[in-house]
């Protein structure tokens, strides 16, 4: 028996000895290893099962991360702006209608080859044709008249009404014509070059080192991909993850003293999205009802920690001068208003409703079960059917087969237009069913102006028409913490959903 | 012979019936590839012209048929989702998930015939009131939550391990094995306390039959009657249990992967489940299906091994 335990007792040891040794393999990583090799990882919660095409790309996650990776003529910058990228200068015509780019000279793709007028030309027809499957339309494109090479290095582009939007459009990627690999092997002229994807465990980018640019600071990242919240947090308390992007507050309380936590914004409106075309959604008077019936700071406070920038409208701060702040407050939490007006609608009594909510995304969970509490008070019970995000884009976004949801939406591109075109009565991304005539109106006069003032202004008008109809009720922009591993600095944040590496370095 | 035969037969049959089942369940559920894959830029035109392309328009049997010529040829096709040959997608994934399988295995049978030989000898007093209530903690505990308890314990406290850098099997096996080996105790602590429960019965039941008293009247050594002869009695039993927990090993792989951050076979079914992305998906099910028929067909030969009897198929 004593023996039998001994020899228990001893083997434990042995055990114990192999696992915490540290003589087993070289590819065990610690941070200090990293910051050797120049190299970070950085923790994604979704992987990038898409096309990494950039003109295929539909989810937000890919082209979070391939931002990286590719570059149109022209590039977004951190405070909103376009700065040109693959195109060095450009000119515009006295009638506002033909754009002439010059190529900056010595862009190279990542396979090496230079880039050519060729390349651009057949880029930017390509997302305007959309003839293959796949390729997302760019709807701006549809006024382009013409598009030639004049010569090896300059790009002329017609357009049939002037536009001062136009240009904002020209973000799209730039690829080499002819290679046909983008699907799994993409090729752009980024700061980074797309090294391999690992289906559910890792995307190695690294740095381009004959990027026309300043050189990005980090030799490599790896974006590895855990999608189990939990994990995800024991990830960067292992010494895994260096970086980390869109964690709660109740996450980052756990991090300890290894991280610093950066604070921007995640640039949706997150509201919830009422369906105007049925009832009792289709009545003006039951949407505003809803509208007092919601605090939304108390929201913020009690999901968020008080992280998060409350708004009244489908636009958000970090877009500047296109929003409009008086907006926020036009419907100040106000119970007894919102019963009156329900009982003028013909709900004394209150109604049931559903709020379909895609299940995989905590904050728009926790924002419903809030909701569902703020709305009892005005006596309309709600109650919350969480579904698949798969069957979410299907059921309620494509079908429009829903009462109301609460998610964010998001701005492919800096511009007012992202955000708002998609209420008109006629888009086919009108999943809330807007039909307001007048919004309709301004949109086409928005269309038809050039002076950027003026247009400006349109867009406001645009946004206080959905405020006063209470479209949507309006919740809040989210916060976006990043846990960043102490010694790493330059995170930058930009009004749309993108995570730029190339400022990213060890201060040491 | 003819016995191996009809095994095979059977294990085709089952693989058949389970595909053609994974098919139909997910022409049942909501939503479809076409508007997964297109996500926000999904219009019904858009959606259609998707479908016609992957040939999801054409009528549940004749896609089945197709995907099934498609197997026995070696065509597993393209994944929707990775725009990629599903077999250099998933082939990776199969070693990982059978070495976390494999490892759950040895560990459940290491450790639960030794401790339910001794259990079952030494039954009896307080200790044994203890054990049985130790024994019921394990089988209650799931691998969720052991998974994350061990994470905290040996990578965030003991720093035995670095959760989240699963090495890749092809550079560093032995790192992985030990990264893999954390994940295996996990999904085999209630796999343990179930066989060392079931194992300590059987050898009770066994050791109050007559040959027992006879043997040891006889003369012979107790600790060398219970190894000859009633270990090999009480362990058929055991044999097929332990080859049913291999069913229940690929499903807590599923849910273990999720908490070590292992990019395993589990995760990639989730994952493929969720973006609808069905050659993957079929893919994942059959080789999942075979892998636990597989280990059926084992048990029967072991079985066959300890008690010769077996051996006429069950013509008794």
């Amino acid at each position: 028996m004593k023996k039998n335990l001994l020899g228990l007792l001893l083997s434990v040891a042995l055990v114990c000895a192999v696992l915490s040794g540290c003589g087993d393999g070289s590819a065990a990583q610690t941070s200090e290893d990293r910051v050797a090799a120049n190299a970070i990882v950085v923790g994604i919660a979704q992987d990038l099962d898409d096309s990494l095409d950039p003109h295929k790309t539909v989810k937000a996650g890919t082209r979070e991360v391939m931002f990286n990776v590719f570059e149109g003529l022209m590039k977004p910058t951190p405070n909103g702006d376009l700065t040109p990228a693959v195109a060095e200068s450009y000119t515009v015509s006295e009638d506002h209608r033909t754009y002439t780019f010059s190529l900056r000279e010595g862009v190279k793709f990542h396979n090496g080859e230079p880039v050519t007028a060729e390349d651009v030309v057949s880029s930017i027809q390509r997302c305007a044709a959309a003839t293959e499957t796949g390729i997302v339309q760019v709807e701006a494109f549809s006024v382009m008249e013409d598009i030639r090479a004049t010569d090896e290095r300059t790009v002329s582009i017609t357009i049939s009404e002037p536009s001062n939007e136009f240009l904002s459009y020209l973000t799209t990627a730039i690829l080499p014509a002819g290679y046909d690999q983008q699907d799994t092997a993409p090729v752009g002229t980024g700061p980074f070059r797309f090294v391999s994807r690992t289906a559910q465990d890792s995307i190695v980018l690294e740095r381009f080192d004959d990027y026309w640019g300043m050189p990005a600071q980090l030799k490599q990242v790896t974006f590895k991909i855990i999608e189990n919240a939990d994990s995800l947090m024991m990830s960067l308390q292992s010494g895994a993850i260096d970086l980390c992007g869109h964690l709660t507050s109740t996450q980052t309380a756990q991090l300890g003293d290894d991280f610093d936590v950066a604070e921007g914004t995640m640039n949706l409106v997150q509201a919830l999205y009422l369906n105007n075309a049925e009832a009792p959604f289709d009545d003006v008077r039951v949407r505003q009802a809803l509208s007092y019936a919601v605090d939304r700071q108390a929201i913020i406070d009690l999901a968020f920690d008080g992280y998060g920038s409350p708004i009244g409208s489908s636009m958000y701060p970090a877009f500047g001068k296109y929003f409009d702040e008086s907006l926020t407050d036009y419907y100040a939490c106000d119970a007894e208003r919102s019963k009156r007006l329900l009982a003028e609608a013909g709900y004394p009594d209150g109604f049931e409703m559903t709020i379909t909510v895609p299940s995989n995304y905590k904050p728009h969970m926790d924002t419903a079960e809030v909701l569902v509490q703020q709305l009892a008070a005005v006596g309309v019970r709600a109650t919350i059917a969480p579904i698949e995000w798969e069957s979410w884009v299907s059921d309620v976004y494509t079908n429009r087969q829903f009462q109301s949801t609460v998610v964010g939406v998001d701005a492919s591109n800096m511009t007012a237009r992202a955000l708002l075109e998609r209420f008109t009565s006629t888009y086919g991304k009108n999943f809330i069913n807007y039909n307001n005539a007048d919004y309709d109106r301004l949109f086409r006069e928005v269309l038809a102006t050039y002076d950027d003032e003026k247009q400006t202004a349109l867009y406001k008008e645009m946004e206080k028409n959905l405020t006063e109809n209470a479209a949507n009720v309006y919740l809040q922009d989210l916060a976006d913490l990043v846990a960043v591993r102490k010694g790493l600095t330059g995170v930058t944040f930009y009004p749309i959903y993108v995570l730029d590496l190339s400022g990213i370095r060890y201060t040491a | 012979m003819k016995y191996a035969c009809r095994r095979v037969a059977m294990l085709a049959v089952t693989m058949v019936i389970v595909s053609l089942l994974a098919f139909v369940a997910f022409d049942l559920i909501s939503g479809d590839p076409a508007t997964a894959m297109l996500g926000t830029e999904a219009t019904p035109e858009k959606v259609a012209a998707l479908q016609k392309e992957l040939g999801l328009d054409r009528p549940l049997l004749v896609r089945y048929g197709a995907w099934l010529l498609g197997f026995f040829t070696g065509d597993l096709g393209v994944s929707y989702s990775y725009h990629q040959s599903v077999w250099d997608l998933i082939a990776p994934k199969v070693a990982v998930t059978l070495c976390l399988s494999l490892l759950s295995f040895l560990l459940i049978a290491a450790v639960s015939i030794p401790l339910g030989l001794r259990s079952a000898v030494r039954s009896g007093g307080v200790l044994d009131g203890a054990r049985t209530v130790l024994n019921q903690l394990c089988m209650a505990v799931p691998p969720l939550f052991t998974g994350i308890l061990l994470s905290w314990l040996f990578s965030t406290t003991l720093r035995w391990f670095i959760h989240g850098q699963f090495p890749a099997l092809s550079a560093d096996f032995w790192g992985a094995m030990k990264y893999l080996l954390f994940a295996a105790v996990a999904i085999a602590i209630p796999r343990i306390a179930m066989t060392v429960r079931m194992l300590r019965s059987t050898v009770r039941q066994e050791l109050q039959k007559d040959y027992v008293r006879t043997a040891i009247s006889r003369g012979n050594d107790r600790s060398a009657v219970l190894r000859r002869h009633v270990l090999k009695n009480a362990l058929v039993p055991v044999v097929t249990f332990l080859a049913q927990t291999m069913a229940e090993i690929v499903a807590g792989s599923i849910v273990v992967e999720q908490v070590f951050a292992i990019p395993g076979l589990g995760r990639m079914l989730v994952a493929s489940i969720s973006s609808r992305d069905y050659p993957t998906v079929q893919a994942i099910v059959v080789i999942l299906a075979f892998w636990v028929v597989l280990a059926g067909a084992v048990a029967d030969l072991v079985n066959q091994r300890i008690d010769p009897r077996l051996r006429l198929g069950g013509r008794s």
